[in-house]
């Protein structure tokens, strides 16, 4: 676990780096080492500006405030009215729909290409360089560029009336779900692509030799070798997945602001349009102590089954 | 043992060129030619008039006081960073006591905290401290939040610190100060050129602590600048699209120098 203590480690010397780790050294000299006031000034900045907060989500889900004055105590209020919200339930499938369509579609996509780009040919690395230009850009840029591109008047559809028939992709649901997560995917794929590029560099190469011996085509070796091989990295991955599609927000506001009519309005996206637009911070808290609770099952998963560890190692060969 | 060319991920890694590549060009494309030209010839023309208009109009309209304000930003952010995690991984790495290593802890549940889930409760806070419509309000949160990545960077990269040198440290007599100037911090570089590019990267590209907890044009960053641009004047894509282009130039200037930095700061991974 990454959380194994120092003194742990020393104490099992096979642990990490050197083998000879004890307490003093020969000539008797004491090891000095740092104490706990090292550690405060950082830990006191994190409490203050993010933990403090973090709990305060879950105080101001208890009381009714319009963001000017004081917040007063509601008791549930806030609670019962969101267990009855139809638009917070349907944002809820809407945030799962749209990960889980995220998921799958730069999976397969990113594994592909990460594959491709872990080979050592030039053109590879030169091609590799334009692919991943669009981790670059902003959330927010991204998000304004497909905007543009896809503007029905003056962008590509109005060009390309045979591929986008009347080219309004954002004036109904399907289209504007597919648009969310085609440039979710724009935006992301080169990311995971890197994960995978790097796991595959990581693969022995033996692996590869002894399987070319027995007679294994590409194709085998790539079901039989690279595949099993990059399971751990998979994971890693579709949880980042995860975690970044229910927290979608600033492609939601800027490409369909939840719209048309609330057909893609996600939680992350309701909660910042009850409390600042709606001016309902008591319910806009209830709904983001929600998605605390759920992205914390997933970090706990994400710390339990991968391990930062695990993704420290992927990035050999970046 | 030279396997045969692999076609189909050829076919492929050409067609996500074309899909990378083709936005990436109308966006050029159109920032280079008037809004008159670009209406009438479409997008996936060729300009036929080059003009820079659209990128000095940009500046005209406060794009360099955004930009000032977001260099503002990233420096401070990456200061507070570059000050307050070193000494923090330093003592989670070697200090004995239990609360270093519950410190530890914190920051790594601090990884499972998004944004977006604080951001009533900042708007509270940053409020309250009288920072709100202030550039400091939006420094404060963002530092903190990039703060659990860089600390798992750096504790990562001071693990492997071997116990000898320590040692050799400590034979001479040095006072724990003396060992983290002079042993640990030249050590970390690698380490520590993620954690500037990592939260250099958040401060810049940062976009919802802005949005929440600043409200005037005077203290605007760039990528706010961007979202107003789009809901005002989104008529003007040639002048948008410039202003995306400007956003990102910082950021491609380091990918063109440093990319295995870039990279590296990029995924928070790393630092050997």
């Amino acid at each position: 676990m990454t959380t194994t203590s120092p003194t742990v480690a020393r104490r099992r010397p096979s642990g990490r780096g050197s083998k000879a780790a004890p307490g003093r050294s020969k000539a008797g000299a004491a090891v000095t080492r740092p104490g706990f006031a090292w550690a405060v000034p950082a830990t006191l900045f994190f409490v203050l500006f993010a933990v403090l907060p973090l709990v305060l989500v879950a105080v101001l889900s208890f009381t009714d405030w319009n963001g000017l004055g004081s917040p007063t105590f509601s008791g549930l209020d806030n609670w019962r009215a969101l267990i009855h919200d139809h638009t917070m339930i349907q944002s809820l499938w809407l945030s799962v729909l749209i990960t889980v369509l995220g998921v799958v579609v730069q999976t397969p996509l990113s594994i592909l290409l990460g594959v491709w780009a872990a080979g050592k040919q030039r053109n590879r690395a030169i091609l590799s360089a334009v692919y991943f230009i669009p981790l670059l850009l902003s959330a927010t840029a991204v998000s304004v560029l497909w905007r543009a591109l896809l503007d029905p008047n003056f962008g590509v559809p109005a060009q390309a009336k045979w591929l986008f028939g009347n080219g309004n992709l954002l004036g109904e649901q399907k289209g504007a779900i597919g648009v969310l997560v085609f440039v979710g995917a724009w935006q992301y794929t080169p990311f995971h692509t890197l994960i995978y590029q790097g796991a595959t560099r990581a693969i022995p190469p033996v692996l590869y030799q002894a399987a070319s011996l027995d007679g294994a085509g590409m194709v085998r070796q790539f079901f039989h070798i690279t595949l099993p091989q990059l399971r751990n990295t998979m994971i890693t991955s579709m949880i980042l997945m995860v975690v970044g599609g229910l927290t979608t927000f600033d492609t939601v506001l800027i490409l369909t602001q939840g719209g048309p009519g609330t057909d893609t309005t996600i939680s992350a996206y309701y909660m910042y349009q009850q409390a600042f637009k709606s001016f309902d911070f008591g319910g806009g808290s209830a709904i983001a102590l929600v998605l605390v609770v759920i992205a914390t099952i997933i970090s706990l998963v994400v710390v339990r089954v991968s391990g930062y560890d695990r993704m420290r190692s992927t990035s050999e060969g970046v | 043992m030279r396997r045969r060319p692999n076609y189909l991920a050829g076919l492929g890694s050409l067609v996500w060129l074309f899909l990378v590549g083709l936005p990436l060009y109308v966006m050029l494309a159109a920032t280079l030619q008037s809004q008159s030209d670009y209406s009438e010839n479409g997008p996936l023309s060729f300009p036929r008039h080059f003009t820079f208009s659209n990128y000095t109009q940009d500046f005209h309209n406060g794009f360099g006081h955004y930009f000032l304000n977001t260099v503002l930003v990233t420096f401070a952010v990456v200061a507070i960073v570059v000050i307050l995690v070193p000494p923090l991984s330093y003592a989670i790495v070697r200090s004995k006591g239990r609360l270093s290593s519950g410190a530890f802890r914190l920051f790594l549940l601090g990884l499972a905290i998004p944004a977006q889930a604080v951001i009533v409760p900042m708007f509270y806070v940053i409020n309250k401290a009288g920072l709100y419509d202030n550039l400091i309000g939006v420094i404060l949160p963002t530092a903190a939040f990039s703060m659990p990545v860089c600390a798992l960077v750096l504790t990562g990269v001071m693990r492997d610190i071997t116990s000898d040198l320590y040692e050799a440290m400590a034979m001479d007599g040095a006072a724990p100060w003396r060992v983290f100037f002079q042993l640990v911090l030249p050590l970390s570089k690698g380490g520590l050129s993620t954690v500037v590019v990592f939260s250099a990267l958040q401060a810049w590209n940062g976009f919802l602590f802005p949005l929440v907890l600043t409200q005037s044009d005077s203290s605007k960053v760039v990528t706010l600048g961007l979202y107003n641009f789009q809901t005002e004047h989104g008529v003007d894509i040639p002048g948008l699209l410039a202003a995306v282009v400007l956003s990102m130039l910082p950021i491609f200037i380091v990918y063109l120098f440093a990319r295995r930095a870039l990279v590296q700061g990029l995924m928070g991974v790393g630092g050997k």
